[in-house]
């Protein structure tokens, strides 16, 4: 799945990589989904509630009406800038575990910018103005680890998560001392450059918080899939990423990748902020990233790095998180926290697991 | 199979008695039916030219590998198929030609570890240091116990490998080119020790290819020749030149026949396409990986450098490449100083090279062969910062006709490929773009021998073509075949250059071996 | 009185990270990175108060709350060192499972979604300077002995020189036949006991659970373990130095001229300053983070 320029092979001797590629890719997460399911079911049952109840519930919530649906797809608008931050870091071998504050900063940076329009500017003009500021506030914290890497060596995981801690720290001193609006925890509203909910379109969402920034994130997503397999620049990031060695052998400098892909990477979490503050809310609330910048995380592994496996992990984990607000009745919504951590880990765990008996597999049955 | 001249190995009594080994790593050989036999009490050369098997032999003796076939037998027990811990049990200890240490931990620790000395289940330091102070002052092996490792010098740092499988009980030790790390005080000190650990009665294996030393020390010589045992023989009985015949295979002239090295100073033309100039690299351990070396590659003409690996030959085709930085010196190419030069600046300054390591360099594995064909060049296969996708493709359509890779497929990873269709990405990379200069490193190593024929024609054809190659083998018989001149690398210098006329396998081997480096 | 109300309580805030930090690195010098420290303590505090309450016994209480962070470490273990996952998206997740977890029984046992009810305690007298409650709280004994101990063990010990040569140079160790991945699960479950010390503490001392209540510290204690360079010593010192900067900030509430947002960021920056090494390098064990061969 990580690299789509392959074709079908025409070798009919030869089993076509292509679809080797795609089971090692499906099934790790096959498995982890069973292991997640398995564990679901005995919190359920423990919770003395029958399964199929729950998960029908959970189901009917999410994907069975348009508001819930719209709940999903906000949700999953802002996991997909997260994981796709997350994933261009991996694709270069580097960890960002910041995408958390970066999202933040990015949402804080728009906030400020719509405070100081001037009010009626139409929103796609004001547009492109927000997703600088937002980038410019997510790339900031990400380029700093970047730097710190190329220029020092500081081991990005650990600069990531320092500067979650002192980003946020910093961002709710600027927004209590400065920014926010009397007997509140958030800044004042914008003036121009809200985004459309997409009831607005599709009366039946309404009441959702989707709204149309989910066209941008689609839009990053090709752009980080043109970016990361047809731009040079990313021939030479995931060069770097896989055999760094031979990127150097290639012309390619390493350290210099290894910033760029942290700027990048943290831009595009900051972008993800539009959702809450263009879409959403129409300001900066303290805390309103609620930890999507650490599911990001989840995103990105179960998505294998893959702008568009990204978009359907994001899917998978915006319906878990939607979906523990529609089974609350019958059994406590924190039921999904651990569902969503079960996942993780399971796919983390299996996917060495199950190549290494894919590949031992098929070598067997080859006798080679 | 093997005709054994001087001792009858089966009647001698024996500590050690390897027979029949076979040990296999994929399609390499590495050991065919070998043989050593070793008599309590002695020094014991095991000799033969890299790759001759030695090294795999012995990690068999010592548990490290499992072997094929054969059986081994240590003190008249056969204990074929055991491990590392049961061979050390023993009292079988192998000092590595990489260090197993630990260097945040001080000697004591490092000698202690896994077997530590405790006192109500604190561990004792005093006695350990107390412990590896005796074993010191009782084998002369003289370091402070309670340094840290990280802190110690090559030589010092062996000392403590020694210790290490003395304090377990060695009486067996196996040394695998122990010389390789050590300044000649150092040398001359572990010939002292180890002649004292045989004196006390234990036995010594030591793996070398340098034939004065082993006059210098031991015994009695094995030696091996592409993995299989071609003789034994008592030192006192033989003569280097001996030695090194039943290394080669044939007669050796040691006498000094090669001529005196000299630099291609009446090349008076100046048409260098390549010229080194003093070039001198750093290696880790803040010595001379390469030192000071100068020559010059005319077009048309292909260098051929020789030598026992680890001499300095990768340092120095990295600079060359821009990989690693050198201290001092100049690289010219084509008359431009490129030593300041970035690794892509020096590709489009033409310069090619096909690095020694293609698994770990000169490949991505994960990439398709197309694009494997276009790395370090993407920046010519692109426009407006978009990989032109269509001209990669056709590219990779031409050059996998022009250099017969299979699969023909070029979307296929490079990883699904074997050695020799890997080695022929690399080559036809390198080879099949306009360039002035081409670094060859190791490039038919591991690859069949229909691929190895190939990559020779290719290397002929640059030459043909007006290119300047620079060739690096470890292969005495491809330097042999394809150099125009060729020299010889030992200790990061060139201690030989020679004309092809004068060259041949004997006069390089002594070269390399250092022996003629004496006697010179 | 100023100073010693100070001190005391600075003590009381090292708490918990004195405990997160001797059990993380453990686990760092075997080479398994202690990014799960938040999760082993939340779970300790969960347990805790979970022991605590129904046994009415502190001490059933602070045991259930070791069970509790070696449970979860063991769970680190079996998928870093068994199945060689990668440590950094296990850590994480290990930390989303436990705040998942811990919410899901607290509504399970206690029907709240925010707090437990009050949790029996150790008895301590409370007085202005805090003195009294300090020494007579026995886990405030055992946090002062958790670094010394834990440095006992690395550098007095046979284990302990193990767990050193296995988080620098697995193979050296392995060669000379120590069982690197026996020592690794050792190791990583010791730090879970001990961080989830740490959880209990917080549990005991405030006398109830709430959500996300370790609130980052276990991130503190993985700053301080980098800040004090790996070594027992110097982390203690960091602790509490970190302990120090965050009573200032408290007993400096009111005051404007310094926001109490930037003396939080204290630990993080000299972290970063540390690994950057701009004033002496902090070089990690070489083989932390590998456990893939």
């Amino acid at each position: 799945m990580s690299a789509p320029a392959a074709l079908p092979s025409t070798g009919d001797r030869v089993r076509s990589p292509w679809r080797t590629q795609l089971e090692e890719a499906l099934l790790p997460a096959v498995v982890a989904l069973l292991i997640a399911l398995i564990v679901g079911d005995v919190l359920i049952v423990a919770y003395g509630q029958s399964p199929g109840a729950v998960y029908r519930l959970l189901l009917e919530g999410t994907w069975g009406n348009a508001y819930g649906l719209g709940q999903v797809l906000y949700k999953t608008t802002t996991l997909t800038f997260t994981g796709l931050a997350v994933a261009i870091g991996l694709q270069a071998g580097l960890f960002n575990i910041g995408a958390e504050s970066q999202l933040a900063a990015g949402g804080f940076a728009a906030a400020v910018v719509g405070t100081l329009l001037p009010p009626g500017l139409p929103s796609l003009v004001v547009l492109p103005l927000f997703i600088v500021a937002a980038a410019a506030g997510g790339g900031l914290l990400g380029g700093a680890a970047g730097v710190l890497k190329s220029r020092w060596g500081a081991h990005e995981v650990i600069t990531t998560i320092m500067l979650n801690f002192i980003g946020l720290a910093l961002l709710n001193y600027l927004t209590i001392a400065h920014f926010k609006v009397f007997d509140t925890l958030h800044t004042a509203e914008i003036r121009s450059g809200a985004v459309a909910r997409l009831s607005a379109l599709f009366p039946a969402f309404h009441g959702s918080a989707a709204n149309f920034v989910l066209l941008l994130a689609l839009v990053t997503v090709a752009a980080a899939w043109w970016y990361l397999f047809r731009s040079r620049a990313g021939f030479e990031l995931r060069a770097v990423g896989l055999q760094p060695a031979a990127a150097e052998y290639g012309g390619v400098s390493v350290s210099g990748v290894w910033w760029r892909a942290m700027l990048i990477s943290g831009a595009v979490a900051g972008v993800g902020g539009l959702n809450f503050v263009l879409g959403y809310k129409h300001y900066y609330e303290d805390g309103f990233a609620g930890g999507a910048g650490f599911l990001g995380i989840a995103v990105a592994i179960v998505g294998r790095n893959n702008p568009i496996g990204v978009v359907l992990a994001a899917l998978l984990f915006g319906t878990l998180s939607q979906g523990g607000l529609a089974v609350n009745a019958l059994v406590p919504k924190q039921m999904v926290d651990v569902l969503q951590a079960v996942v993780i880990i399971a796919v983390v765990t299996s996917v060495p697991e199950v190549r290494r008996l894919l590949r031992s597999a098929r070598r067997g049955g080859r006798g080679s | 199979m093997t005709v054994a001249p001087g001792l009858p190995a089966d009647a001698a009594p024996a500590v050690i008695r390897l027979t029949g080994v076979n040990k296999s790593f994929g399609p390499v050989h590495a050991n065919r039916g070998a043989s050593l036999t070793v008599a309590p009490g002695e020094i014991h050369a095991l000799v033969g030219e890299n790759g001759a098997g030695k090294s795999t032999l012995m990690r068999v003796l010592s548990g490290m590998y499992q072997l094929d076939e054969g059986t081994i037998e240590v003190n008249g027990r056969d204990v074929t198929g055991w491990n590392t811990a049961q061979a050390i049990a023993a009292g079988v200890g192998m000092v590595h030609q990489h260090f197993m240490l630990v260097p945040t931990l001080t000697v004591a620790e490092n000698i202690v570890l896994g077997r530590e000395l405790t006192r109500r289940g604190q561990l004792d330091r005093r006695r350990a240091e107390q412990a590896v102070s005796e074993l010191c002052v009782r084998t002369g092996l003289v370091v402070a116990p309670d340094r840290l490792v990280g802190d110690l010098s090559v030589g010092e740092a062996q000392r403590v490998e020694i210790l290490k499988t003395l304090y377990r009980g060695a009486r067996i030790l196996i040394l695998d080119e122990p010389t390789a790390v050590l300044s000649p005080p150092e040398v001359d000190e572990l010939w002292q020790v180890l002649a004292r650990m045989r004196d006390d009665g234990g036995t010594v294996v030591l793996i070398t290819h340098k034939l004065d030393e082993v006059m210098e020390i031991s015994n009695t010589v094995t030696v091996m020749r592409h993995g299989e045992t071609v003789g034994r023989v008592a030192t006192s009985q033989t003569s280097p030149a001996e030695l090194a015949r039943m290394m080669v295979g044939r007669d050796v002239n040691l006498a000094g026949s090669a001529a005196p090295a000299s630099m291609p100073a009446a090349r008076a033309d100046h048409r260098h396409a390549l010229e080194v100039r003093e070039l001198t690299v750093p290696d880790s351990r803040r010595t001379r990986a390469v030192d000071a070396v100068s020559f010059t590659i005319a077009p048309g003409e292909i260098l051929g450098i020789a030598g026992v690996e680890g001499n300095g030959q990768t340092e120095l085709v990295e600079a060359l490449a821009g990989l690693r930085r050198a201290s001092s010196g100049a690289i010219l190419l084509d008359a431009r100083d490129i030593t300041h030069l970035s690794v892509r600046a020096r590709g489009d300054a033409g310069l090619s090279h096909v690095p020694e390591d293609r698994q770990a360099r000169g490949l991505i594995l994960d990439y398709s062969i197309a694009h494997n064909l276009v790395l370090g060049q993407q920046h010519r296969f692109s426009r407006h910062g978009t990989l032109d996708e269509a001209r990669i493709a056709r590219n990779a359509a031409d050059q996998i006709a022009r250099f017969d890779i299979r699969p023909t497929d070029g979307s296929v990873p490079a990883r699904t490929l074997s050695g020799g269709n890997q080695q022929k990405i690399v080559i036809a990379r390198e080879l099949g773009r306009d360039f002035k200069v081409l670094l060859a490193a190791q490039p038919t190593r591991g690859v069949d021998v229909g691929a190895i024929e190939f990559i020779h024609a290719q290397l002929r054809a640059a030459r043909a073509a007006g290119k300047a190659v620079l060739l690096v083998s470890a292969d005495l018989t491809e330097v042999l075949a394809l150099a125009d001149r060729i020299a010889v690398m030992y200790g990061g210098r060139f201690v030989a250059l020679l004309p092809r006329a004068a060259a041949n396998e004997e006069v390089l081997g002594a070269y390399m071996t250092g022996a003629s480096g004496k006697a010179a | 009185m100023m100073t010693l109300a100070f001190l005391t309580q600075t003590v009381r805030i090292a708490m918990p990270y004195l405990f997160a930090s001797a059990g993380g690195v453990l686990s760092e010098r075997s080479g398994l990175i202690g990014l799960a420290l938040e999760g082993y303590m939340l779970a300790g505090a969960f347990c805790a108060a979970l022991g605590s309450y129904y046994s009415g016994s502190p001490w059933v209480g602070l045991l259930a709350g070791v069970g509790g962070g070696a449970l979860l470490a063991l769970l680190y273990a079996l998928c870093s060192v068994r199945y060689k996952a990668d440590q950094v998206v296990v850590g994480v997740a290990i930390n989303l499972l436990a705040v998942g977890l811990t919410r899901f029984f607290l509504r399970f046992t206690f029907g709240s979604s925010s707090n437990s009810p009050r949790i029996p305690g150790f008895h301590v007298t409370e007085s202005t300077t805090g003195l009294l409650a300090l020494v007579q709280n026995p886990l405030v004994w055992m946090g002062a002995a958790a670094i010394p101990v834990v440095a006992w063990l690395l550098y007095r010990t046979p284990f302990g020189l193990r767990v050193r040569a296995v988080g620098e140079q697995p193979d050296a160790a392995r060669s000379v036949g120590v069982h690197v991945a026996r020592v690794r699960w050792i190791a990583v479950a010791l730090s879970g006991a001990i961080a989830g010390i740490g959880g209990a503490y917080l549990a005991l001392d405030q006398h109830q659970f709430t959500d996300q209540m370790t609130a980052g510290r276990g991130f503190i204690a993985l700053a301080a373990i980098i800040f004090g360079r790996w070594d027992p010593a110097r982390i203690g010192f960091a602790c509490l130095l970190f302990a120090a900067a965050e009573t200032f900030q408290i007993r400096l509430q009111g005051v404007p001229f310094i926001p109490p947002q930037f003396v939080e960021m204290i630990p993080y920056l000299l972290t970063i300053v540390a690994l950057a090494g701009v004033v002496g390098r902090s070089v990690p064990p070489a083989a932390l983070g590998h456990t893939e061969e």
